[in-house]
């Protein structure tokens, strides 16, 4: 139980002990734990970041999904707005052409009407100038009478 | 035990508290206890080179089993580091602390080592006639110990203060100085007669501290170990004399060690405590 030189060798013991743990085994030892713990942070925070992205894309394709549904329907109203648009142009234009038709039709009757007269017209004063001249025939002499003849045509 | 028989129990006990005493020079002080050297330095060498052996393979990727129990020691003394010092703690104060916790654990830990068996069967076997393997339970070691803090401490006080904030201190501090001297107040008088009333006051109490910081550090340590030891020692004492004794004396020394583990753990750890206090209060000026 004597104090004596043991003292000094383990006090130099201790020494050369500490300047080996400071240089050899602490600095390892806090850049892998101290590493580990970047590393875990980094990570925790990437998530943390992941998750706010998909967040905000998901909001992005709310909005954009909905944009697409108001346009669809949009587009869709157009479409039938066009549609019966043509429709209404279809029935008008039908109901010109109808009419345009009629009239044609209309005007070409009257013409074959007008043309059966003129015809019958004809033959009829013919028709009456042959009796005329079967009645008249000694007294009325066709040059003579041709004005009268055709007037009385005119009139038929 | 059988080579005991022979022996009373005040040789028995002399006997396994003898150095191996080698003298190095004249005088008393020029003596070398080689066991306590010896053993020191090969369990540093193991606790410290295993603790290397991890840290060298460290991976700041999924610990091995090894590293991960490396790094719970780490972690442990590193916060307890950090509560007490605030400064840089990884340069020095930290890997000191933790080199002192692990060492000293070790050490204290060879009081597990059966006495009498290893005796018989390691140190006899070697040509040995008696041998201490509780280094901490010689007072050169843990004097050595506490002496290299303290010679720390006063380094560590004279780095961050200056030898003049270090010699101010130990004269201005804990009670202060008196204010300046000022000829028309009556503090000022006060003062100039109180002055080398508190530099002797702080100086004494300065002394006092310097000197029982390491008396307190190395110790409270020693005895610990020691009386560890000899408590072993008595209970080998009784397992001598008889199947009774024999039965009764396992019963009590596995109780002992059981307890001891906690006295071993629990005086490494304060050793380790008072280390970075002493280290850090040498840091704080006043």
């Amino acid at each position: 139980m004597n104090i004596n030189f043991t003292l000094i060798a383990q006090a130099i013991a201790f020494a050369v002990l500490i300047w080996f743990t400071v240089k050899f085994v602490w600095p390892p030892l806090l850049t892998a734990i101290e590493t580990r713990q970047k590393e875990i942070a980094d990570g925790l925070a990437a998530a943390q970041e992941g998750k706010s992205a998909l967040e905000v894309a998901a909001k992005k394709s709310e909005v954009t999904l909905n944009e697409a549904k108001q346009k669809a329907s949009e587009i869709i109203g157009q479409a039938e707005k066009r549609g019966s648009q043509i429709v209404e142009e279809a029935k008008g234009n039908a109901k010109v052409e109808g009419d345009r038709i009629l009239a044609s039709a209309k005007a070409e009757i009257d013409q074959e009407v007008n043309r059966a007269k003129e015809g019958l017209r004809s033959q009829v004063s013919a028709l009456a100038v042959a009796g005329a001249e079967k009645i008249l025939r000694k007294e009325i002499d066709a040059n003579a009478h041709s004005e009268m003849l055709s007037k009385l045509a005119a009139e038929l | 035990m059988a080579t005991e028989h022979a022996l009373t129990p005040s040789e028995y006990i002399t006997h396994h508290l003898t150095f191996n005493s080698k003298p190095v020079g004249d005088g008393s002080f020029w003596m070398l206890n080689y066991d306590s050297l010896i053993m020191s330095i090969l369990l540093g060498i193991v606790v410290m080179g295993l603790v290397w052996w991890v840290a060298r393979g460290a991976t700041s990727g999924v610990p091995s089993k090894g590293q991960a129990f490396v790094e719970l020691v780490f972690g442990f003394v590193d916060e307890q580091v950090k509560n007490i010092f605030h400064g840089d703690r990884h340069s020095f104060i930290a890997p000191t602390a933790l080199t002192v916790f692990l060492w000293v654990l070790a050490m204290n830990a060879m009081d597990f080592l059966p006495v009498d068996v290893m005796h018989h069967f390691v140190y006899a076997p070697l040509g040995l006639e008696h041998w201490r393997s509780v280094p901490t339970s010689d007072i050169n070691t843990t004097f050595a110990l506490a002496l290299a803090v303290w010679i720390l401490m006063i380094y560590f006080s004279i780095k961050v203060k200056g030898l003049g904030g270090w010699i101010h201190e130990l004269f201005c501090a804990p009670f202060g100085a008196a204010k300046f001297f000022k000829p028309k107040s009556i503090m000022g008088w006060i003062g100039l007669i109180a002055s080398p009333l508190l530099f002797v006051a702080n100086f004494a109490f300065n002394i006092i501290e310097y000197v029982s910081k390491p008396l307190s550090h190395s110790l409270r340590l020693f005895g610990n170990m020691y009386a560890g030891e000899v408590i072993f020692l008595l209970i080998g004492l009784w397992a001598a004399t008889g199947l009774t004794g024999a039965i009764f004396g396992a019963i009590l020394g596995a109780g002992w060690s059981i307890f001891h583990i906690l006295i071993v753990a629990l005086q490494a750890f304060i050793f380790m405590m008072l280390t970075v206090v002493y280290l850090a209060m040498a840091h704080e000026s006043h």
